[in-house]
């Protein structure tokens, strides 16, 4: 039997009973890459620094709510909070110990600092838990639903909500709340900031916590859907880069937009062309942006120099 | 200067001296030094690390039992980190520093088919534990190559397992799903190759990379076709999220996996969804469902009791499996030709009806591999426990 090279089109089989959980998929994907990518952009405004220890901090959320719930045997919902409240401490003394230090260094050794970073975590992760994948129990064990012609798990509902509820918490931070306006000011020009008396030191500990906070948060949501291990955080942290890219580096809704586009693009291309291009359709949707939009869709128009 | 002449002089007596010492005390106690290099850490290292401790401790009872013939073994055992640059340097330090009489491994493919040319050319054996038929033929000639043995049962064997039970359950239309790996398309490759030959019809081909976090985009496409069963060949976490996708998408189709899951870690990642997927597997982690009249089934038990008694916690696997098969294949020829490479070789291209963990063993001059589908049985999961399908 010759193989069409499109079998979903072919007659008999509908694409677009298909196309919905697709989307679904792609969303559910898109959202992690999403709070990925948005950890990495909270950093970046407050130092221009590009963390890329950032998957590192989702891998520690899913791996320390995995410890707390298998290894100690709290209840879920306690060793989730202690898990993103202990990936918060490790974020802030990144800062203070790798980041601090060496602050008058340029912005590009400080980035390879966070590489550092990256690879020391990841080998300290090692140590303690081993080269094992962990499963996580979902948060609410219930049989999947129904939405038209798609399945919905109820965890992909968690992430889905979860990167919403991130979303909405961080605005209203970023707008309503004194703390939001300062790091605000230190991404928009560190020197006036200092000198209407905000601590840019403090500005930029702050965001290195909120930004571990949120990666593990994605960490403990995704851990139930993809298992978590040592090395999670590596093609996560590629992931929500290219989104962070995609999207504007700087802008959080562009954090956002990107993180779906790459998930539904990932989706959509295994569906209808085939699972083997999948990555390759993400990354070439990112250059074709670079190439015609270079600051990104929500990007601020890339400076002259 | 006078006085620099004799020191020279006296260092390089110095050095003469105890160069033939060291020599006469090797000569003395004649040790049989056998390399092995294991990926023990990195990606892979869930196969890896059962063969490392398999190894030390197959060597270490030998030792205690009073060696080969009277002759203790050493053994030199590297991890490569599953890095294929770092096994090249490993096997070169084995054959020129450290001067073994042959080698055992590596776990993987890709890190044992550049060690192939190294051994090739330095005319010692070795016995891999990976599983590619590239490592004892040569692709584009078909010759067997005749320094290189393994003990990993080939894809093509798993395969036809498969297919034979697809046949004798009437499924003929499968889909397939594979990881974008060397694992996974050398399972796709001859998952291809003999679909025509048991009258197998491939509706879908799916891939996922392995590192992905949801494969429900390509189930929802195979749920789509008019598959029987869905065919599943990967390693690691991926193909326990397969399972997953497949109960949530509420999929009536058989899963079938390949021997690559045959792992506690699987089981404990997969949980409840790995209930009724089937595999071709290794007999050991069906020992005890064995009959009594099975050859390997006494040795099995052995192994396993030995092994888990050894390691407090640790769960005897296949892949201990293939380096326990590799270090008694190549110690038994060492026991009947002694360490002379060219006589050793031969030893084991003669190794005939050897019971092992893999299967019975039987290799020849054109057979560097010395197994049959028959190597492996089929096996269901159900509860969480490997069942045997009779």
């Amino acid at each position: 039997m010759p193989k069409p090279p499109f079998p979903c089109l072919e007659a008999g089989v509908g694409w677009h009973n298909q196309l919905i959980q697709y989307l679904v998929t792609g969303i559910t994907t898109g959202a992690i890459y999403a709070l990925v990518a948005l950890g990495f952009t909270i950093i970046y405004n407050a130092t221009e620094i590009i963390n890329f220890a950032q998957g590192e901090f989702v891998m520690l959320g899913g791996m320390i709510a995995v410890t707390m719930l298998a290894g100690l045997g709290l209840p879920l919902w306690l060793a989730v909070i202690l898990a993103i409240a202990a990936t918060m401490l490790i974020g802030l003394a990144f800062e203070r110990l790798a980041i601090r230090p060496v602050r008058k260094a340029s912005v590009m050794n400080l980035i390879i600092i966070t590489i550092g970073g990256s690879i020391l975590l990841k080998g300290a992760a090692m140590l303690i838990w081993g080269k094992d994948d962990h499963p996580l129990s979902a948060f609410t064990p219930a049989p999947p639903l129904h939405v038209f012609s798609a399945v919905v798990t109820t965890q992909s509902l968690w992430v889905m909500a979860g990167t919403v509820l991130a979303v909405i918490l961080l605005h209203v931070f970023y707008e309503r709340t004194i703390t939001g306006k300062a790091l605000r000011a230190c991404a928009f020009n560190p020197k006036a900031a200092r000198l209407c008396g905000i601590s840019v030191e403090r500005m930029i500990l702050f965001s290195f916590g909120l930004s571990a906070t949120l990666g593990a948060f994605a960490g403990v949501l995704i851990a139930p859907i993809t298992f978590t291990s040592y090395d999670v955080g590596t093609m996560l942290g590629l992931k929500g880069f290219c989104a962070a890219i995609l999207g504007g580096l700087g802008s959080n809704p562009g954090a956002i937009l990107g993180g779906l586009v790459i998930g539904v693009a990932e989706s959509l291309s295994s569906g209808y062309v085939s699972s083997g291009y999948k990555d390759a359709v993400a990354f070439l949707i990112l250059l074709l942006m670079l190439y015609f939009r270079p600051a990104g869709i929500l990007g601020k128009r890339a400076e002259k120099v | 200067m006078k006085k620099l002449a004799i020191v020279i002089v006296f260092a390089a007596l110095a050095g003469i001296v105890a160069f033939s010492v060291a020599n006469t005390a090797e000569k003395a106690t004649e040790t049989y030094k056998i390399g092995a290099v294991i990926d023990a850490t990195g990606p892979q290292s869930g196969l890896g690390e059962p063969e490392k401790q398999t190894l030390t401790m197959l060597a270490d009872d030998l030792n205690a039992k009073g060696g080969i013939n009277g002759h203790k073994v050493e053994l030199i055992l590297y991890d490569n980190e599953n890095d294929a640059t770092k096994s090249v340097l490993l096997a070169k330090k084995l054959v020129n520093d450290d001067k073994v009489i042959a080698v055992i491994g590596t776990t993987t493919s890709p890190t044992t088919m550049p060690i192939v040319p190294i051994l090739s050319e330095a005319k010692l054996p070795l016995v891999s534990c990976a599983a590619s038929w590239k490592i004892v033929k040569d692709p584009d000639t078909q010759q067997t190559r005749p320094w290189i043995f393994k003990t990993a049962q080939s894809d093509s064997l798993a395969v036809s397992k498969i297919y034979e039970w697809c046949s004798q359950n009437k499924i003929s239309k499968v889909a397939l799903i594979t990881v974008s790996n060397a694992f996974g398309d050398s399972g796709l490759g001859e998952l291809k190759r003999l679909a025509a030959e048991f009258k197998i019809d491939i509706l879908d081909e799916e891939k996922f990379g392995d590192q992905d976090p949801d494969m429900t985009a390509q189930m929802t496409k195979i749920k789509g076709t008019n598959a029987q069963a869905v065919i599943c060949w990967a390693t690691g976490k991926g193909p326990a999220i397969v399972a997953k996708n497949l109960k949530d998408l509420g999929m009536t189709q058989k899963l079938i996996m390949s021997h690559g899951i045959a792992n506690q870690k699987f089981l404990d990642l997969a949980g409840d969804a790995a209930n009724g997927i089937i595999l071709p597997a290794g007999k050991l982690i069906v020992a005890d469902q064995l009959p009594v009249t099975d050859p390997q089934r006494k040795l099995l038990i052995d192994y396993k009791t030995r092994y888990e008694a050894k390691f407090p916690g640790a769960k005897v696997s296949t892949f201990g499996g293939h380096a326990y098969d590799a270090f008694m294949i190549l110690t038994d020829a060492l026991k009947k030709a002694g360490p002379e490479p060219e006589k050793l070789r031969a030893e084991i291209e003669k190794t005939k009806k050897h019971a092992g963990c893999g299967g019975i063993f039987n290799m020849s001059p054109t057979d560097h591999e010395g197994l049959t589908k028959d190597a492996f049985v089929m096996v269901q999961i159900q509860n969480g426990k490997w069942e045997l399908i009779k």
